[in-house]
């Protein structure tokens, strides 16, 4: 028996072996590591970290369970709250959520809820466990634009309750951020995103892949045409931001949707796939979130060497404490407290530099973090030969654009109340970072879940 | 997956399909485009719509192979199918909305074609032709066996003018210069032109038409992933703003087009798509050991 106070540490493929591979980072639990770290665990009746969670898992009754080693009945009891754990378990910021509120973190470390998820959905899966499909259908229809986490939860969750449900979706493959955003190191596509995307299948939910609502069909024509009774709009935050600096449309110059796309989904690290990818030997990536870090980290397995820059200090980087931590120990050189202020070309429009600025932290802004403001005269040049752009992502006009009746915010979300998801449109739901802008796998759930509860309460009260 | 029901040459390198795609022909107007997948590991590619049938549910599409993914497409036949086809993208054609067509038909209309890019020129000339505007059309291509729809578009446009720059079919000479013959010794008078064809042609083209003041419309098909707005690869500045092509576009006002800087980033993967081209050519020979690309290590 391991320090109470430390978590059983958990497995990883060596710093300098996974910086040249694109293998899961995080080798996960085995039984006996689960069921010790389970077993400190204190189970506190009024759970704090329940609290915590967006989708508020039945956190002390899983552990429970897996500290007794029934596994079958811990997957039960998340599989109440959460269709896609085995993503959550990887790509949640457990340190501000669940693990962020655990008793045991006060004295010394919180249980590790994250990696007690993953271990039992992926032991569910591996062992062949699947959500039973509803045995009685109510025959009515409703359409999930959108099969990323807040439109397959939404998905999931109706089709439960009897749903008639189909999800579109625009690209050629389902899961939305989870295979375009979200590299294979840290979210393996065929074990585990593809499997919670059958996991959803086997609840009787159709998926179309390839129909872009707003151009293929607009969701009016859904409802008068098509006949779905409520529609979902989990449609994402598309778009990438621009720094607005020059050079940035030079050859080089990248957004990170772009760069993850081309890996991710169009898979351009592997031979085998036609998809061409620029191989930079010097990368910038500008910006300090979990996508900076995805992008960072796929530019050095693709053999560069990576900067990150990011305007503010380390304190305030928005990425996931393990991603930052990951990413210092395969090597990426943070360049913290640096803005860029111009990207430079060659003849033939190639970058081949990039001028920033040092900053240092002035007083606090509208966020609560302190501003950082620029040192005057201290700028330099890095030597770099790729630059990605990693300044967030702002919802896709595209369906608000094409709805009649769908308000908007003055950012393109679409308005959408809080406790319902209803928007201004009849039948009509939203949530996840089409509602909010860019935020988390696990919030984007949340609404998702949110909404078909909306949906159900609509659906059954219309008569 | 998406049925070919059609497939052949149209000329030279030039591949015509005619695919089943019931949603995309049931929404689309001239102007947009579509993104092809031909299999699991194959590229997305944007192709402008050539052609639609709504009762039928086809488009049709027209392409040159230039990189590993389009030169695989041309091996499809009538029977075989593309894993992922997905449209309509982008804006349609200004000229092509019903909202427009009152100001449309007060118009002088001029279409400047060449090479592969002629197709998309035809649903728009075909379009106005339908909605009572007949269109003048320059088509100009390298030399007569690559001049292609020449039939088609004869029934559906005003005056049709031919140009090969070798003179074997035609005119003789660039499209430029039957632009200055109609207007200055033609006594040719257009408010409005739409060049479709290699961005070297349109840059031309609107340098001549800009003497005359004559507003130009290009068609854009600059490198994307995704389709949808989301990556940002396809950005090209127009006047002093960043657009995205396969949203704002992919036609935009040939004269605030920067092409000098289009043209470089078009070239962004050249030599990526250069080596997939010639490894699915010759194998793994290919690697003949230059000691430039490191493939022979």
């Amino acid at each position: 028996m391991g320090d109470v106070l430390k978590k059983v540490p958990v497995r990883e493929q060596e710093p300098k072996v996974r910086a040249t591979n694109f293998d899961e980072v995080c080798l996960g639990y085995n039984k006996e590591e689960a069921m010790e770290e389970a077993s400190r665990c204190i189970n506190c009746k009024n759970a704090k970290c329940v609290t915590g969670c967006p989708v508020n898992i039945n956190i002390p009754g899983f552990i429970a369970q897996v500290k007794e080693g029934n596994f079958e009945e811990a997957y039960k009891v998340i599989s109440e709250s959460s269709a896609l754990p085995a993503i959550c378990g990887r790509v949640c910021p457990q340190e501000s959520q669940c693990e962020g509120k655990c008793i045991r973190g006060i004295k010394g470390e919180s249980i590790s809820i994250g990696k007690l998820e993953r271990f039992v959905a992926d032991w569910a899966r591996e062992n062949g466990i699947k959500p039973a499909a509803p045995t009685e259908k109510n025959g009515k229809k409703v359409a999930v634009i959108g099969s990323g986490p807040s439109g397959l939860t939404c998905a999931g969750d109706l089709a439960k309750l009897g749903y008639d449900v189909t999800i579109f979706e625009a690209l050629h493959e389902p899961g939305g951020v989870l295979v375009y955003g979200i590299p294979e190191f840290r979210l393996p596509k065929l074990d585990v995103v593809a499997k919670e995307v059958e996991n959803v299948k086997a609840l009787g939910v159709k998926i179309e892949t390839n129909v872009i609502i707003g151009r293929s069909i607009t969701i009016d024509e859904l409802m008068d045409e098509e006949g779905f009774e409520a529609v979902f709009i989990g449609s994402g935050a598309g778009l990438p931001m621009f720094m607005g600096i020059p050079g940035e449309t030079a050859k080089g110059v990248f957004s990170a949707n772009e760069y993850l796309t081309r890996n991710n989904l169009m898979k351009a690290f592997r031979d085998d796939y036609d998809t061409p990818i620029v191989r930079g030997k010097k990368v910038a990536v500008v910006g300090g979130g979990n996508v900076a870090m995805d992008a960072a980290r796929t530019a050095l397995r693709l053999g560069a060497e990576v900067h990150i820059v990011y305007r503010r200090s380390e304190a305030e980087l928005p990425a996931r404490v393990e991603e930052v931590h990951h990413a210092k120990e395969e090597g990426i050189i943070f360049d913290l407290l640096t803005n860029p202020k111009e990207i430079l070309v060659d003849e033939n429009d190639a970058v081949k530099g990039m001028t920033c600025i040092r900053m240092e932290l002035g007083e606090p802004d509208a966020s609560g973090r302190r501003r950082p403001v620029e040192i005057p005269g201290s700028e330099f040049t890095l030597d770099v030969d790729t630059v990605i752009m990693s300044l967030g992502t702002s919802p896709n006009p595209l369906i608000s654009s094409t709805t009649i009746g769908l308000d908007t915010n003055k950012r393109k979300c679409i308005i959408a109340e809080e406790e319902t998801g209803k928007t201004s449109k009849d039948g009509v739901y939203a949530g996840g970072d089409a509602v909010t802008g860019a935020a988390t796998v696990i919030l984007a759930m949340g609404a998702g879940k949110t909404a078909a509860k909306g949906i159900h309460e609509f659906l059954s009260n219309k008569q | 997956m998406y049925k070919i029901l059609k497939a052949g040459k149209l000329a030279g390198n030039i591949y015509e399909m005619v695919v089943e795609a019931p949603r995309v022909a049931k929404h689309c107007l001239p102007g947009q485009f579509v993104i092809v997948k031909m299999d699991e590991v194959g590229e997305r590619i944007p192709l402008t719509i050539c052609d639609y049938d709504r009762e039928a549910g086809t488009i049709t599409i027209v392409f040159q192979p230039i990189g590993a993914s389009t030169e695989k497409f041309t091996k499809l036949q009538a029977g075989d199918a593309f894993r992922d086809f997905v449209g309509p993208l982008g804006q349609p054609s200004e000229l092509c909305v019903e909202e427009n067509l009152e100001e449309t038909k007060k118009k002088k209309i001029l279409f400047v074609a060449g090479g592969v890019g002629t197709a998309p020129v035809y649903p728009q000339v075909k379009w106005l032709h339908e909605h009572g505007v007949a269109a003048d059309v320059i088509i100009g291509a390298k030399t007569k066996e690559l001049v292609i729809l020449e039939d088609k578009f004869a029934k559906v446009c005003g005056n049709l003018y031919i140009t090969t720059d070798d003179g074997s079919y035609g005119r003789s000479g660039m499209v430029t210069k039957v632009i200055d013959d109609l207007i200055t010794n033609e006594g040719k008078t257009y408010d409005h032109c739409v060049s479709i064809g290699p961005m070297i042609m349109m840059k031309f083209c609107c340098l001549t038409t800009k003497k005359y003041n004559l507003p130009t419309i290009v068609s854009m098909n600059p490198i994307m992933v995704d389709g949808t707005g989301m990556c940002g690869a396809c950005r090209v500045m127009v006047g002093d703003e960043v657009k995205f092509a396969c949203v704002d576009g992919p036609e935009f006002d040939g004269h605030a087009i920067d092409f000098d800087a289009a043209m470089k980033r078009q070239a962004m993967y050249k030599t990526e798509e250069g080596r997939a081209l010639l490894k699915l050519r010759e194998g793994d020979t290919h690697h003949g050991g230059c000691g430039n690309c490191g493939g022979d290590k």
